[in-house]
């Protein structure tokens, strides 16, 4: 089922007819697979809230969806939106729910970390997403996780770009007492990539990789637990084999030229700026480990949701409504441009543009393409959460038993987003769940114990 | 004679920043076009990996973008990007506020300390223990207790810079003279009379000296600081240019790092001229 669906349509089904699940008819996943994730439907908000409200109002004079659709058929939506509107003031109703709950505080203040995993979070200020949605957001820069994660946990800002795993860890109190995180919206799907020195340009199996030293950002990220996966698939212990170790990003490159690390699995701008200074090349992305993997999170204390609902749901609409902007291809190069500069990413325009287009050099010569280099969907699969525990219950992160249900859905707000996305006439997905393969490997997120039990290479706990 | 000795010694200081230059000039030559790439590929590259060029600016880069940041030293473009000068401007009020929170403190603890040999045997271990610990172990400890940032970067400052201040001023008071000490008491001058008039005065040179280490300590700090809290300041401004890989602007702020620093050590070495006292 495509995020945004039309209520007025007297074809669709109630159930979904392509192999994905998320389409009406095959032909149309066919057409999503070829274009891009998120297809809008309606052309502005405005129009959207009125289709919401029209097709409640029209819900509920024809409550059952068979008479409804008989309806539509025979006299034509526009007949049908004309009659509604004849005995129900919609515009009226369209102001009055655009605005929904006045958000309890205005100004809020949002950190980042310069990278292009944050670009719905930083796009939505110089773009006016955030004024759209009623809100004076200032987005701030930050060192590095672990001081984005303190001035979360302090309330200087009021919801922050996180790591997608780091949420469930500081929830879990992984490092530090618990502090119940939520996470309303993924930020980006896909992302990273393994970047190796130029020396190792003829050592592309990882089987040869014994003994190098590798970074990755943060123990509690995707990076982490992509790249551990990626090394244990091909029979490199990631505890014993090889060295990980944590290291800043722009530290990374500056390695990587010194010769002090052998490559790193990185978020992006960071890989093709590597490759931008001729440093390093790209080994491969880490959608080729996991196509849709989640990267980064949106991220905001549960305190904050209960003491300011409103904003809370605003500041999801603002981030939604741009993760659904920068998902679509020609938006692109506008979004480059948008937050390359000093006060938002400060990186080449070039660099961003090559992480954002999918159209960038590879370090080795020659020039590849692929548009989901990095997407965005911000539907919070609870799904993912299940496979971070999993991860992280592999690696001995957390030992002992995990109630994994119970975790995902207090942590990634699936129903909640479900709900914003609903009130902004996107159609997001049914389920809370779905079950994906990384590296050939089905997950079934089910049966998680089962999945951790199944691989050879872990730290036993 | 001295004229001379001055003149010549400025004709070397010249020759000597002349050859440093041209040194760093050469050493960072581009070595013209490297290997062949098509001209699609090499759009997509930056300069060090197309033209040879070296990882590390040469001095005309350096000059050309410290103009365009002297040009406009005070812009704002947004909480992230501000000029030089605002950045500085922030950098010096935290550097201020904690080290005047700090001779607050220091000084009269010092006065005490040096005035009482019973405080000064019991407040020692505390201040051997607190005295070597990098100012930059506070800052986790800080972030989290404080929960507040920018205070944080002051609490730092502050405890890093009355150290020294605290053990000269305790020094100079203990080590004045005891004649003096004892004619005032022939005069019997009272407590508070003594301090400001005999003690304050005899010890305010090692004072000085005390207020003019943590200066220079504090603004040390403060790079670091900022660097890994973020936000604003100097130190802010290395950590988003490191972030961009922008050794230029890396180099432009330490320079102006080491510019501020001089001027601050300066003001307080003319201060502590102004109270030295022939003996």
């Amino acid at each position: 089922m495509s995020i945004f669906d039309d209520p007025f349509d007297a074809d669709s089904r109630v159930n979904a007819g392509c192999i994905c699940g998320q389409h009406r008819s095959p032909a149309e996943h066919e057409h999503a697979a070829l274009a891009l994730r998120c297809e809008p439907v309606a052309d502005s908000t405005e129009k959207r809230y009125e289709n919401v409200v029209a097709s409640a109002v029209l819900r509920a004079v024809f409550p059952q969806a068979a008479t409804r659709r008989a309806f539509l058929k025979s006299v034509g939506a526009a007949t049908a939106l004309a009659a509604v509107s004849q005995f129900f003031p919609l515009k009226t109703a369209t102001e009055a729910f655009a605005e929904a709950g006045a958000p309890e505080k205005k100004d809020l203040k949002v950190g980042f970390i310069p990278i292009t995993c944050a670009t719905p979070i930083i796009m939505a200020a110089p773009l006016g997403f955030y004024a759209k949605a009623g809100l004076n957001v200032e987005v701030v820069k930050t060192a590095g996780w672990a001081v984005i994660r303190d001035k979360t946990i302090n309330k200087e800002y009021d919801a922050s770009h996180m790591l997608a795993p780091m949420p469930i860890a500081i929830s879990l109190g992984l490092g530090a007492q618990p502090i119940p995180f939520t996470v309303p919206a993924i930020e980006n799907i896909n992302g990273q990539g393994i970047t190796l020195a130029m020396k190792h340009k003829d050592k592309r199996n990882p089987k040869d990789w014994k003994g190098m030293k590798l970074a990755i950002p943060f123990d509690y990220s995707m990076h982490n637990y992509l790249l551990r996966y990626y090394l244990a698939e091909h029979g490199i212990d990631p505890d014993t084999d090889v060295q990980l170790r944590s290291v800043p990003p722009p530290e990374m490159v500056a390695n990587l030229r010194a010769d002090n690390i052998d490559g790193f699995l990185a978020p992006d701008n960071i890989c093709q700026r590597a490759i931008f200074d001729g440093v390093g090349f790209l080994h491969i992305l880490s959608k080729e480990i996991w196509d849709g993997h989640p990267c980064c999170s949106f991220a905001a204390s549960r305190e904050f949701i209960t003491t300011a609902p409103n904003s809370f749901a605003a500041l999801t609409r603002a981030i939604v409504d741009a993760t659904a902007y920068a998902s679509k291809a020609e938006n692109r190069k506008q979004i480059a441009e948008a937050i390359a500069p000093a006060n938002y990413i400060n990186a080449p325009v070039t660099v961003m543009e090559q992480v954002l287009t999918g159209t960038y050099a590879d370090g080795l010569g020659s020039v590849k393409t692929d548009p989901k280099r990095v997407d965005f969907d911000p539907f919070p699969w609870q799904s993912f959460a299940v496979w971070m525990l999993t991860q992280m219950k592999r690696w001995g992160q957390i030992k002992g038993d995990v109630d994994y249900k119970a975790v995902a859905e207090q942590i990634y707000l699936a129903t909640d987003t479900r709900k914003v996305m609903t009130d902004m006439g996107l159609t997001p997905p049914k389920d809370s769940y779905k079950s994906f393969s990384v590296m050939g490997k089905p997950f079934d997120p089910t049966k998680p114990d089962d999945y951790v039990a199944s691989f050879k290479i872990k730290k036993a706990s | 004679m001295t004229a001379s000795l001055r003149l010549r010694a400025a004709v070397v200081s010249i020759v000597l920043v002349a050859v440093f230059l041209g040194a760093w000039h050469i050493a960072t030559r581009s070595t013209g076009a490297a290997a062949n790439m098509s001209p699609e590929y090499a759009k997509l590259m930056g300069m060090t990996a197309t033209q040879g060029k070296s990882a590390m600016p040469g001095p005309l880069d350096v000059g050309a973008k410290l103009w365009e940041h002297l040009r406009r030293p005070f812009y704002d473009n947004g909480p992230n990007d501000k000029g030089l000068g605002i950045q500085l401007a922030f950098s010096l009020g935290r550097v201020m506020l904690g080290y005047l929170i700090a001779v607050a403190v220091a000084i009269p603890l010092g006065f005490l300390i040096g005035m009482s040999p019973l405080m000064s045997k019991a407040l020692d271990p505390f201040i051997q223990i607190l005295k070597p610990i990098s100012p930059l172990a506070w800052m986790p400890l800080a972030l989290y207790t404080i929960k507040d940032s920018s205070l944080s970067a002051i609490f730092v400052i502050f405890i890093c810079s009355v150290w020294p201040m605290l053990i000269n001023t305790a020094f100079g008071v203990a080590s004045v003279r005891k004649e003096w000490i004892n004619v005032a008491r022939t005069l019997e001058v009272g407590n508070f009379r003594r301090a400001f008039t005999v003690i304050l005065p005899a010890a305010a040179p090692t004072i000085l000296t005390g207020m003019r280490i943590s200066i220079g300590i504090a603004w040390l700090v403060i790079v670091a600081a900022e660097m890994l809290v973020g936000g604003t300041g100097i130190g802010y401004f290395v950590w988003n240019e490191w972030n961009n890989l922008s050794i230029t602007n890396v180099i432009i702020a330490i320079l102006l790092i080491g510019l501020v620093g001089m001027v601050l050590d300066q003001i307080l070495a003319r201060v502590s001229r102004l109270v030295t006292f022939p003996e």
